[in-house]
């Protein structure tokens, strides 16, 4: 009733070429920006610090995976690897450049992810499926290796961790100790605006349409003119991008320092699980899939304790922990049989449902 | 599509209410416990967890809290993830805790900067950051009662002992094997300076956190090498895996020694033939002090504990009480230096820097002869206390060595070194501002 096509008549080429055709979308789509910045300024600390920057961060990291598995149909078990790099990156060059813009660096420090991410994709050229995931699996433990290994990463830090200096930026900090959790929020919201923007017009264009037809068949695009190396390993690049700009976020501006730990091979499966529920080849399927893996577990720690008081009943907190898990894990299946395709599909169900409401033809 | 709008709404409603819990009363005291019960790490960290709970309960139980004030005792489960610590830390910061206890280093990292700009202390006992035992570069952060660096120094002062002087290491060869994390390598610069100065080889195994359990490479490397010493640096079930391997492979158990973190169930996983194994320890086991009764009596009697009773009183349990001795200690001193009943983090970070536990202050306390006396200071965060050898003699751990006292010197070098460096690369590190108590 509210959300119809009828009446919205596009009269040139660019609005029919739009990524949002529907004013309804439009204005949905400014109320949910609007809504995320004026969080900033009305949710808590552990809203903003606990939910909603790791949210957009893992967000950003699926994003790049979908790039890369989603779009362009390359399986790869690298992406905690290639975020590791982005973070060391980052922190090498705002250590060395300490007086320019930590927001540039965080930018820069994708470049040198998507150099590696390039290079280990040279072998998929001719390895494909599960094969390549093997090989990107190689990028995994040795780019873990080279975090242990090589001291100059970390500035020789006695520590081996890597830690977070205070950078300010319009000399507010948004990294380091002193930053408050709603700067770090709004750097985090705009950059990973900013970053989905760029990628939505990237899949669009021709460039997702060659990597759409590299997934497709690799055959058929290599016949209809199309270089599979180089679509491929602008996959690799870009993807490996979005997962660096990722992780420098991750560790700067979430965790405020960290170890080479956080980028291990559990951190590539957390991602891709996020990516094939929220739906593969969808960029929203991205936040959803983030939202539900990562959002949900955080819920229920909220949710079970408070519906268990009333009744007179307290469960520990590794009880808790348990029934995350199981629930979670329920849920998953759950939504994979319901939705093979992912929260995507079912959105993507949702709003054509909505469309002829009440009177469905 | 009505069902997910539901449950959206719902989940956002949840989450914007839960994110604003009421704040613990304002008679009590909130003392938060990061533990891990569930994950690779559980197996030492309910033990851990239950004697931390269990002693803080006990207090409450026997003597109503801490100086009349109930403490409110909350677990928050991290499954020793990075992840979920720094969230638990976010949702336990909001209700005034008084102390945090990360137990993981990996969990540490991200609050140390933080702990000064919260005003939370952070007690790391034996773990996390080793420089920040300086107590005026790190005003906020505990790590009694030792280093990793004074324990590697005694475990080399011990093999000197046996061998008949630290001279008569020339020519031996010591095995290290080691978590390939920071906490693992840590101790690896001392133990190089020792090896060139005494004449000893160092070898070094390395073991990476996913084949903690499968360690069949690296002892096949050791029966090759065959180190007169094992030295090992291991946390989780690397302990285990490394004993099990270590009995399999038919090296010599009394020449296998290890920093502190092993427990019972670790050597008991070598069946009959771990025994032998040897480990530093710095208090004590089984349930005979006072206090221990009173946790029987007053905690597990009453069913208030997730222990079982035979668990009660084993290392990594009495380990966990240690920790919340610690933590009471520093309670009561922050009531006594503030004069308030309900203290803060800030009066606690000052408790715990006039921390002084002699023999009649563990006395009064029902743990005489517990632990080794300790004097924290604002310089002197960590004690760099001695520790003990003991030895497992197939059921129990026996106490075979007197105190052996740290290197100090050598550890001093380290932490110079560690200081300087950490002042160097963070230019912007806040200079302490803090203002220094006389202990109490």
């Amino acid at each position: 009733m509210l959300y119809r096509e009828a009446g919205q008549f596009k009269t040139t080429y660019f609005s029919d070429m739009a990524v949002f055709r529907l004013r309804e979308d439009r204005t949905g789509l400014a109320v949910v920006v609007v809504a995320a910045y004026g969080l900033a300024f009305v949710g808590t600390d552990f809203l903003l610090q606990a939910v909603l920057i790791p949210f957009l961060v893992f967000s950003l990291a699926a994003i790049g995976l979908n790039i890369l598995t989603g779009y362009a149909g390359q399986l790869s078990l690298g992406t905690g690897a290639f975020m590791g790099v982005g973070a060391y990156s980052c922190y090498k060059l705002m250590t060395a450049f300490p007086d320019v813009n930590v927001i540039i660096w965080i930018l820069v420090s994708g470049l040198f992810s998507a150099a590696v991410g390039a290079l280990f994709g040279l072998p998929s050229l001719r390895i494909k499926g599960f094969y390549l995931a093997v090989a990107t699996l190689a990028a995994q433990f040795f780019l873990q290796w080279c975090f242990i290994r090589v001291p100059w990463l970390v500035n020789y830090n006695v520590s081996g961790a890597l830690d977070a200096p205070l950078r300010t930026v319009f000399s507010i900090p948004v990294v380091g100790a002193t930053a408050t959790s709603q700067a770090r929020y709004i750097v985090v919201l705009t950059l990973v605006i900013a970053l989905t923007w760029l990628a939505s017009n990237l899949v669009r264009g021709r460039i997702g349409r060659m990597w759409i037809a590299v997934r497709d068949m690799d055959l058929a695009a290599e016949l209809i003119g199309i270089r599979p190396l180089q679509t491929k390993l602008l996959a690799f690049a870009v993807s490996s991008y979005y997962c660096g700009v990722a992780g420098a976020l991750m560790v700067f501006l979430w965790y405020g320092g960290a170890e080479y730990d956080v980028f291990n091979i559990n951190q590539s499966f957390f991602i891709l699980f996020m990516v094939i529920i929220g739906g593969l080849g969808s960029l929203i399927g991205s936040f959803f899939g983030a939202a539900l893996i990562f959002i949900m577990p955080i819920l229920l720690g909220i949710i079970l304790p408070a519906l268990l008081v009333p009744f007179g009943l307290s469960i520990g907190a590794e009880t808790i922990e348990h029934l995350r898990f199981m629930i979670v894990g329920a849920l998953i299946i759950f939504f994979l049989i319901v939705e093979p395709h992912g929260l995507a599909r079912l959105w993507q169900i949702g709003k054509q449902k909505l469309l002829v409401w009440p009177f469905p033809y | 599509m009505s069902f997910r709008s539901v449950t959206l709404g719902l989940a956002v409603a949840t989450l914007m209410g839960g994110a604003t819990l009421p704040a613990t009363a304002q008679d009590s005291i909130y003392v938060p416990l990061f533990t891990y019960r569930t994950g690779p790490f559980a197996g030492s960290g309910m033990h851990i967890a239950d004697g931390m709970h269990d002693y803080l309960e006990m207090l409450n139980q026997r003597d109503g809290g801490i100086g009349g004030v109930k403490l409110v005792i909350e677990e928050c489960e991290t499954g020793y993830d990075t992840k979920k610590g720094v969230e638990c830390y976010e949702a336990v910061k909001g209700k005034n805790p008084v102390i945090v206890n990360p137990w993981s280093t990996g969990i540490t990292l991200p609050l140390i900067p933080r702990a000064a700009v919260d005003k939370i202390p952070i007690l790391s006992m034996a773990y996390g950051l080793s420089a920040s035992a300086r107590g005026d570069i790190f005003p906020w952060v505990f790590n009694p009662p030792s280093t990793y660096w004074d324990g590697m120094s005694m475990i080399i002062k011990y093999i000197g002992d046996k061998e008949g002087g630290l001279d008569k290491l020339k020519g031996k060869k010591i095995g290290f094997l080691h978590l390939d994390a920071s906490f693992g390598k840590e101790p690896i610069p001392l133990l190089e300076e020792l090896s060139k100065e005494l004449g000893f080889e160092v070898k070094l195994y390395p073991v990476a956190a996913q084949d903690m359990q499968n360690q069949s490479s690296q002892w096949l490397s050791v029966r090759r090498d065959r180190p007169d010493y094992m030295i090992m640096w291991g946390w989780g079930s690397m302990n285990g895996g490394a004993i099990k391997e270590a009995v399999r492979s038919g090296y010599p158990m009394d020449k296998f020694l290890s920093v502190w973190w092993p427990g019972e169930d670790d050597a008991r996983s070598g069946g009959a033939g771990a025994k032998g194994f040897k480990m530093l320890n710095w208090h004590g086991v089984g349930t005979t002090y006072p206090a221990l009764q009173d946790i029987m009596k007053n905690v597990v009697d009453k069913g208030l504990s997730k222990a079982s009773k035979e668990k009660v009183g084993e290392l990594l349990y009495n380990r966990g009480v240690y920790n919340s001795l610690l933590i009471a200690e520093a309670i009561a001193n922050a009531q006594k230096l503030t004069g308030k009943k309900v203290v803060t983090g800030e009066d606690v970070r000052r408790g715990m820097e006039t921390i002084k536990l002699d023999p009649a202050r563990l006395k009064a306390l029902g743990l005489e002869g517990f632990a080794d006396e300790i004097a924290l200071s604002c310089v002197d965060h960590n004690g760099h206390r001695p520790a003990f050898m003991q030895e497992w003699d197939g059921s129990k751990w026996v106490k075979i060595s007197d105190p052996i006292a740290p290197m100090g010197d050598r550890v001093r070098a380290q932490l110079e070194a560690a200081a300087k460096d950490y002042a160097e690369k963070n230019a912007g590190w806040p200079k302490r501002a803090e203002a220094c108590d006389k202990a109490s």
